[in-house]
């Protein structure tokens, strides 16, 4: 890319110095790019090899760590609440997924379409995004408190529901309060990767098609589907991968409950690291974090990969 | 002939409407949180308390909710230059290690340039909840931890990886004959790099920010976890002091008006810069 930078024009009598010139020249480079390699090779590329050794040790928060080798590994494999954690996540970042792409798609179709007043939509389902999650998740628990927030008021006002529930205090209410919450936050995002995906279709393609008498289902599900294969695959990984490091909601909204039930993978971590200050055994639940969303990486390449096929 | 005319006709005004329809609905669903906490929180006294229905005021204007949360922490003032500190300081410190990083990158030849950068890229697949640990004793053991300084460093570290891609790309896009005719002026390296090229790649230096600025404003964990005296707190750690109450009772009137304090700055940033938001949000999407 950039040897087009040198190897375009040569100029007699710079030829003289070549090899010297080339050398100030890679100084120059690596004198661009230093700040930023020590800042991730000092707080990122560091701290993860750290995390590696430390999860080799028992550490306390004061006082010397001790060699233990792989113990917080086979304490993590009967580890309970590792597991708890890790199911919790798992169910919280299927149903999520499911419920955001449920709302995203019609919104991307919805907001695709050359219509009066589609940049105004578009902006208001996306405003939450830009709100932070801590935000968000604060403001909902304000609306969803029973007794001085917005919903069940609400609701119980409409008459739907006879007196107030407290959508925070059950499991089940909870929960779906904070997959509400999320889709309110997130599905403007989905939604906005979903409609690159979309405009990128040919109108002509869609116009052969529809000439050719073809059904709106069919369009979309021999159409529009294939082509957006790229696209829903990209949006798929991003929501896994930030469902599975969700923190924020379950900290702010339920504090982990009803019941401790409510522990997600990264809650889990920050517990046994800095409420247990079990710091070693949260080293090794980082690294284990580290490697499920290092595989999902991998499957995103595997996803997003060219077939070699064009269409 | 003209019966169909008039189905078509009947057709488009159905279609026109059930668009509409369905995306005010929507618009009515994504906003009304927003207008509620907004209307809500100036409420008076008591009155916060209460349900809000209707959302807004009904015995007067009042500004009662944002003196109960000047009373949590630091006052609010406090902390909201706290968090500004992090968030600007992050947004300026970003922008110009990634310029520099960025024009390296793109129009300089030095070994391992390409192992160089996808290392860079490559912590994008490593989250950076699973390096808290580490870097809270890091920073501690630098005398950085409970500092506000500390935070933007990890901030910036965090913002690197996309900032720089984006600088990359932005320098990719300009030129080359502008670089060789201020050469042949003897405009030269950082001088060339703040005169000439700066003002072109100026909208990418804009989504560098505007990202770098609402990350740093909105996170929370690493907030949590490294500050941890009262007087340091940004606003999201604040406002966990502010959910958890006192006795044993939330005062939601202040909850209200923090979390206008939080997405406030938000708002405004996105609908101004939303052009250059939107930009780096595809960009990140199609990279």
């Amino acid at each position: 890319m950039t040897a087009t930078s040198t190897s375009g024009k040569t100029r007699p009598q710079a030829s003289a110095h070549r090899p010297n010139r080339r050398r100030k020249e890679a100084l120059k480079g690596l004198f661009f790019i230093a700040p930023a390699m020590i800042l991730v090779l000092v707080f990122f590329v560091f701290p993860v090899l750290f995390t590696a050794w430390m999860s080799l040790h028992k550490w306390p928060l004061l006082g010397a760590p001790t060699w233990i080798g792989l113990r917080n590994y086979t304490r993590m494999f009967s580890d309970e609440r590792f597991y708890s954690a890790l199911g919790f996540t798992a169910y919280y970042t299927a149903i999520v997924t499911v419920v955001i792409f449920a709302f995203a798609f019609p919104m991307a179709m919805l907001v695709e379409q050359k219509r009066r007043a589609v940049p105004i939509y578009r902006t208001f389902f996306f405003l939450p995004v830009v709100v932070g999650l801590a935000s968000a998740s604060l403001l909902w628990t304000w609306l969803s408190n029973v007794d001085s927030g917005f919903f069940s008021p609400l609701l119980e006002q409409l008459g739907l529901t006879s007196g107030r529930i407290n959508l925070l205090a059950t499991f089940d209410l909870a929960f779906w309060t904070i997959i509400a919450m999320v889709v309110w936050k997130i599905a403007g995002f989905t939604m906005i990767i979903l409609l690159t995906g979309l405009q990128s279709i040919p109108a002509e393609l869609v116009e052969a098609t529809r000439i050719d008498g073809a059904k709106r289902w069919q369009r979309f599900r021999y159409l529009t589907l294939p082509l957006m294969r790229k696209t829903l695959a990209l949006a798929l990984v991003l929501s896994v991968t930030g469902s599975i490091l969700a923190f924020d909601q379950f900290y702010i909204m339920t504090s982990g409950g009803p019941q401790n039930r409510m522990i997600s993978i990264v809650y889990y971590i920050v517990n046994q690291s800095f409420v247990s200050f079990n710091l070693g055994y949260g080293a090794a639940l980082s690294i284990a974090v580290l490697v499920i969303l290092l595989v999902l990486s991998l499957a995103q390449f595997w996803l997003l990969r060219d077939k070699g096929e064009r269409a | 002939m003209t019966q169909a005319r008039k189905s078509f006709q009947r057709r488009r005004v159905l279609g026109i409407f059930a668009f509409h329809g369905s995306a005010s609905v929507l618009s009515l669903l994504f906003l009304t949180p927003f207008l509620v906490a907004f209307l809500g929180s100036f409420r008076a006294g008591q009155e916060a308390s209460s349900p809000p229905i209707p959302p807004w005021p009904t015995n007067g204007f009042s500004l009662d909710a944002y003196r109960a949360l000047d009373t949590f922490g630091a006052g609010i003032w406090q902390h909201t230059i706290n968090s500004l500190i992090v968030s600007l300081s992050t947004a300026l410190i970003t922008v110009v290690i990634s310029l520099l990083a960025g024009y390296g990158f793109s129009r300089h030849r030095f070994p391992m340039k390409n192992v160089l950068f996808v290392l860079l890229m490559a912590t994008l697949m490593i989250p950076f909840q699973s390096i808290l640990t580490p870097l809270f004793i890091m920073l501690a053991k630098l005398k950085l931890n409970n500092s506000l300084f500390g935070l933007t460093l990890v901030y910036v570290t965090l913002q690197l990886p996309f900032s720089v891609f984006m600088m990359r790309n932005a320098f990719d896009a300009v030129p080359k004959e502008i670089e060789e005719a201020a050469r042949v002026d003897g405009v030269r390296d950082l001088k060339l790099l703040t005169r000439v090229l700066l003002p072109l790649v100026m909208p990418g230096v804009a989504t560098v920010a505007i990202f770098a600025f609402l990350n740093a404003w909105n996170e929370f964990l690493a907030a949590l976890i490294f500050l941890s005296s009262n007087d340091e707190y940004t606003l999201p750690v604040l406002m966990t002091a502010v959910r958890v109450g006192r006795l044993g009772s939330i005062n939601w009137g202040a909850v209200q008006a923090g979390v206008v304090v939080m997405i406030i700055p938000c708002v405004i940033v996105f609908l101004l810069l939303q052009r250059y938001y939107m930009r780096g949000l595809t960009a990140g999407a199609v990279k």
